[in-house]
This record gives C-alpha cells, sequence and structure tokens, in this order.
C-alpha cells in the first residue's frame, strides 16, 4: 500500500437548501519519497484536499490511509496523535507561536509526543541547524525574516521525524529569492532526508522543484504528471 | 496527555508574556483572600479576647446589683439605691440550693501608704468566697476567715499591681500597709489576672474583709448594705435556677408585693458573655461572606480574562492542535494558566493579609488571631476559584476546530 492513499473522498458543504462538493470523487496515491507539488486556482478543493490529508478534517464519503492507518475511523484524539507521529505542517503564513522563541517553537511537536526534556533541546537544536539557523535558537519569530521564519517552521516539522511533509503554499508570503532558497531545503528534505512531501502552490516554478505535479479544477483532480 | 510539568512550563510562559494583564487578573485574588484573612482575624480576635474575660472573670456568674432609686419621679441607675444587706448574701449562701458562693463586695477608691511609698487604688470589701467566684488563686499567703469577718480583722490581701508599686522587691507578707488612714496587716498577694474588658486593670486592688470595711474604713450612711452580692451557681445548667431561687428569696425578704417590682437586678454575666460572644460570631461571619464575595467577584475577573486569552490565542490553539496537541492537552494548558493566577494571588493575598491584620492590631490596638483553618481555607478557596472559573474558559478553548482556529486573525 502506497504511503497516501485516498479514494474516492467526497467533501460536502451544505448551506441550507444547495449543497456543494468541494471533493468530487477524488483519488489519490503518493509513494514512500515522493515530492508531489499540488496546483489550481482557489475554489479548485485543493484546500480541502490538504486539510483532509492532514487530518484537520474527515472527507464526507470516502477513503484516506495515511502510513497503512485507516484515518476516516479516527477519534479526535488519535487524530492529533497522527498529525504529532506522522505528519510535519509548513503554513503559508508561517504560524509559528508569536513572542516564543525559535528553539521553543521547534520544541512543541516533541512536548505533545512526550519526549524529555535534554532530549527536546538536542534535538531542536540539530533541526534549527538542519535549516541553517545555527545561533538564532533564542529569537523570537518577529526579529526574524520571513524566510527565516518559515525555516523554524520546517525545523519544526522535520523534528518528530514525521515520514510526510504536508506544505501549504509555503512561499506564498515571501520573495522569488527567499522562495528559491526555502524550495531548495524542501529539495533537501526529499534528497537527503527522504521525506515525502506535498506541497501546494501556485506558481510553476516553485512546482518545476517538485517530482510530481498534481492540478485540481473544480473538486476534481484534471491532470497528475510526472515533471521532466 | 502529555506531563503536568511541560503544560506548568507553557503556562507560566504565557502568563510571563503578558505580566501586567496577569498581575491585574490576580489582584482580584490577591483582595479577596487578604480581606478575608483580616476578617477572619478580627473576628476571632473579638471572640478571643470576650472568651479571655470569661476566664478571668470566672465561670457561671451572677451578679445581684441593688435596685435603682426613684427620686421625684426620676429614675437613676441602679446601684444607687442601696438595698442589699450582708445578710441578704448569707442568706442566700444558706437557702439557694443552686448556688455555690456568694460574696457581697463594696468598693471605693483609696490612697494606700507604705514607707514612703503610696498609691492610689481601689479598696474593695468582701469575702473569702469572692476569689472562688472569681477563679483567682492567692499566688502567697491566705485567703480571708470566718474570724476575720466576724472580729472585724484589718487584714489586707493586696492585687499584683499594688505590690509591686508598694513594695517593690520587698515581700508584702506581714508588713503593715495603710489604706486611708487604718493600718492594715497584708497576709495575702493575688496571682495577676491581667485587664478586664474594658481594659482595666485588675490587679489594681486592695481586698479587706467586707465587715472590716463598713465598721473601718468606708464611711457608709446605710450600715451593712453593699452595692454587689457576686453569686457563682453550682454549673452552667443551674444558672437560672439559681436566678430564680435568689430573685424568690430576696423578694420575701425585702417584703416586696405582688405587684411591686424588685428593688434588686440580677444578672446572668455568663449568659451575657455568651450572647456577645455569639454576636461577636456573627459579625465575624458576616465580615467574612462579605470578603469571600470579593473573592469570588475575583474569580469572576480570571474567567473573564481567560475567556479574552482563549479568543486572543484561538491561531496558537490551532497551531497547537495542528502539531498534535489533543483537546485535553488544551484543557490542561489554560486550565493550569488560570490556576495559577489564583494560586499566585491566594498567596500573595494570605501574606498580605496577615501583614495586615498585624498592621490592625499595631495601629489601632484591636486585639487579632490569624488562625491556620483561616489560612487554609483561603488558600484552598483561592485554588478552588481557580478550578471553576477556569474550566470553562480552557473546556472552551479545547473545543475548537483546528482549521478554523488556524484561520483565525
Amino acid at each position: 500500500m502506497s504511503l497516501i492513499e485516498v479514494k474516492h473522498a467526497i467533501k460536502t458543504y451544505s448551506t441550507g437548501d444547495s449543497a456543494f462538493n468541494a471533493l468530487n470523487d477524488v483519488s489519490l496515491s503518493v509513494e514512500d519519497g515522493e515530492f508531489v507539488a499540488i496546483m489550481g486556482t482557489s475554489g479548485s478543493g485543493k484546500s480541502t484536499f490538504m486539510n483532509m490529508l492532514g487530518c484537520l478534517d474527515k472527507p464526507t464519503s470516502g477513503e484516506y490511509f495515511l502510513d497503512g492507518i485507516d484515518v476516516i475511523n479516527l477519534d479526535t484524539d488519535s487524530l492529533a496523535q497522527i498529525r504529532n507521529l506522522k505528519l510535519g505542517f509548513v503554513f503559508q503564513g508561517f504560524n509559528l507561536i508569536s513572542r516564543t522563541s525559535a528553539l521553543e517553537n521547534v520544541e512543541l511537536p516533541m512536548i505533545y509526543k512526550g519526549i524529555a526534556h535534554e532530549e527536546r533541546i538536542a534535538r531542536a537544536r540539530e533541526a534549527l541547524k538542519t535549516v541553517g539557523l545555527e545561533g538564532r535558537e533564542e529569537h523570537l519569530p518577529n526579529q526574524l525574516s520571513g524566510g527565516q521564519q518559515q525555516r523554524v517552521a520546517i525545523a519544526r516539522a522535520i523534528v518528530n521525524d514525521a515520514p510526510v511533509i504536508l506544505a501549504d503554499e509555503p512561499t506564498g508570503n515571501l520573495d522569488s529569492k527567499t522562495s528559491y532558497e526555502v524550495m531548495d531545503f524542501f529539495v533537501k528534505l526529499n534528497d537527503v532526508y527522504k521525506k515525502t512531501i506535498v506541497l501546494v502552490t501556485h506558481e510553476p516554478d516553485i512546482a518545476a522543484y517538485c517530482k510530481r505535479t498534481v492540478r485540481f479544477k473544480d473538486g476534481n483532480i484534471i491532470s497528475d504528471e510526472v515533471n521532466r | 496527555m502529555i506531563d503536568f510539568i511541560s503544560t506548568f512550563k507553557i503556562a507560566v510562559r504565557s502568563l510571563k508574556i503578558n505580566k501586567m494583564r496577569s498581575i491585574l487578573t490576580s489582584l482580584g485574588i490577591i483582595i479577596g483572600v487578604s480581606a478575608v484573612i483580616i476578617m477572619l482575624a478580627v473576628g476571632a480576635g473579638a471572640s478571643k479576647r470576650i472568651s479571655d474575660d470569661m476566664a478571668s472573670m470566672g465561670s457561671n456568674l451572677l451578679m445581684i446589683r441593688s435596685g435603682s432609686s426613684n427620686t421625684g419621679g426620676v429614675r437613676m441607675g441602679s446601684g444607687t439605691q442601696p438595698t442589699l444587706t450582708i445578710k441578704d448574701a448569707y442568706a442566700i449562701e444558706q437557702n439557694c440550693k443552686a448556688v455555690a458562693y456568694v460574696a457581697p463586695y463594696v468598693g471605693e477608691a483609696q490612697q494606700v501608704t507604705y514607707g514612703n511609698q503610696n498609691w492610689a487604688t481601689s479598696a474593695a470589701g468582701t469575702t473569702a468566697s469572692y476569689f472562688y467566684i472569681r477563679d483567682w488563686k492567692i499566688k502567697d499567703g491566705r485567703n480571708f476567715t470566718e474570724e476575720d469577718q466576724k472580729n472585724i480583722t484589718k487584714v489586707a490581701i493586696v492585687g499584683n499591681t499594688v505590690a509591686i508599686n508598694l513594695f517593690g522587691d520587698v515581700d508584702p507578707l506581714n508588713k503593715t500597709i495603710r489604706i486611708g488612714n487604718v493600718p492594715f496587716k497584708v497576709i495575702g498577694v493575688l496571682e495577676t489576672k491581667g485587664q478586664n474588658g474594658m481594659g482595666q486593670d485588675q490587679d489594681d486592688i486592695v481586698f479587706i474583709p467586707v465587715t472590716t470595711g463598713q465598721k473601718k474604713l468606708f464611711g457608709t450612711d446605710f450600715p451593712g448594705m453593699v452595692k454587689l452580692i457576686n453569686v457563682k451557681a453550682v454549673s452552667a445548667e443551674h444558672l437560672e435556677l439559681a436566678e430564680e431561687q435568689i430573685t424568690e428569696l430576696l423578694r420575701a425578704r425585702h417584703h416586696i408585693g405582688k405587684n411591686k417590682d424588685d428593688d434588686f437586678t440580677v444578672r446572668n454575666l455568663t449568659q451575657m458573655m455568651e450572647s456577645a460572644k455569639e454576636a461577636t460570631r456573627t459579625m465575624a461571619i458576616l465580615l467574612g461572606s462579605i470578603a469571600g464575595v470579593s473573592l469570588l467577584v475575583g474569580g469572576i475577573g480570571i474567567m473573564n480574562i481567560m475567556l479574552v486569552s482563549v479568543t486572543e490565542r484561538t491561531k496558537e490553539i490551532g497551531i497547537r492542535m495542528a502539531i498534535g496537541a489533543k483537546a485535553g492537552d488544551i484543557r490542561q494548558q489554560f486550565l493550569i494558566e488560570s490556576l495559577l493566577l489564583s494560586f499566585a494571588g491566594g498567596i500573595l493575598g494570605i501574606l498580605i493579609g496577615v501583614l495586615g491584620a498585624y498592621a490592625i492590631q499595631v495601629f489601632s490596638d484591636m486585639q487579632i488571631a490569624i488562625s491556620s483553618f483561616s489560612i487554609l481555607l483561603s488558600f484552598g478557596f483561592s485554588g478552588l476559584i481557580g478550578v471553576v472559573f477556569g474550566y470553562y474558559p480552557a473546556y472552551k478553548a479545547s473545543l475548537l476546530n483546528p482549521i478554523d482556529a488556524l484561520r483565525y486573525e
């Protein structure tokens, strides 16, 4: 079985009388070690799909297996545990906890995993070193540039050794030079650390860093091709 | 759920970020707790003073005063018309079964001298029973005897204050002092009794046999009359019976007709003290409740701020949930925050309350009594408030949907 296995996922939002399918019978498999770009205009259903992949939302019907686990039928506490152990999130708006140091932000997933304090510190330092932020451990998010903040977020996503990284427009708030630097880290994560990455983007040049591109339109997958 | 220490650290950090707000939130609890402690201390102090007074006064005490005079329709205070006699006192002792001891009492201010020392004090004529009634021990020497009363002996038992002021280091026993101009031999020194409820020094007194007082010292217009008769009942249960028996006996002895008023009053001092004690207790409870209300208001303040905090930190909650915090973890974090606020407020409140209570004692001369019970009570209560008023905001935070929370700006 693939690392990510989505079968016939349908997500229906009903407002009053009218119902609207945000996802219209979507199936997708992602193998271990893949680097997938998900593209599509806003309202194409890609965000709904990402929320589902991230175990933050459940489809109205369909199946989703993550690393062989039937995620759909888990309760909220188990889902929190799956997010903690199997997934790393990188968001467009960085989503670091404000007025909390880079080190403490990276520590968070390990706190919820139940790792002891000394080990947390050591691993958080290591992760920050991986993303090239050595010496910035005690900086607060507002003392860091956008690119640096996003690297802290990447460090936070990898620190728990989750096999899958989900990135929702990680370069959306960054200028192109910084965007390319950040994308170089994703490539490194994929090549060196063998992480499976699913990344949402609008921009073709960002998608070009990935190995496979999936296009969404009106709740359907309209194309799925291997890059280069 | 994650371990307590990690959550505790997260909570401490969150509170540190908003220092001013945290302090102001705790202020409600600080004021509430210190108010409870001060009120309870003042209330307990008042009760304790009354209890001490009761102990120094003696237990199961009745006091008979002669009636009020009625001159041309103007009624004077009780004791102005001398109607009680020493014989009344002996009659009570012999006839009233519910009575254990009876002591007649006459007193007035006198100048007392010994050698070249002199001292203004009260001289009181009474009998040996007086010291049993008041639970007052004779430190050195002996009590009055029947012979002293019968023979009108000029002997005196001195209070400790008089002993110190007249004699200094000299042993007062068997020395001769002059009360007014009459020489008396000191036969006893009393133990220290301390101040009474009015702040009077009870040890500043000289006792002499009542008969001697009347015949030799006090120039009274009404021979054989006494102002007061002190009575000790057999037990607390016998107080009312004793009162009835005395009233019946005295009415018969004074030939008072069926429809006439008594020419004396019997006051149940023990009962009066008990009701005064009850009154201070009620007062203390009332003050404590008012302070408790301010503690409650402080709790509502905590809930208010925690609700604001949860709304303000919706995004943070979303992030925590996305990276693996369970609902229980979020709930625990906010609950610990409110507990920290209330406990910190509680501890500071106890400090301020204890200091405040002592300040009141120093500056207002009011007696206070801080009990460990009141400290434990307010500490426990502040913790309870933290849980009760912190639970709803924490529960609300834990119910947030991570997707919505993440989108919150």
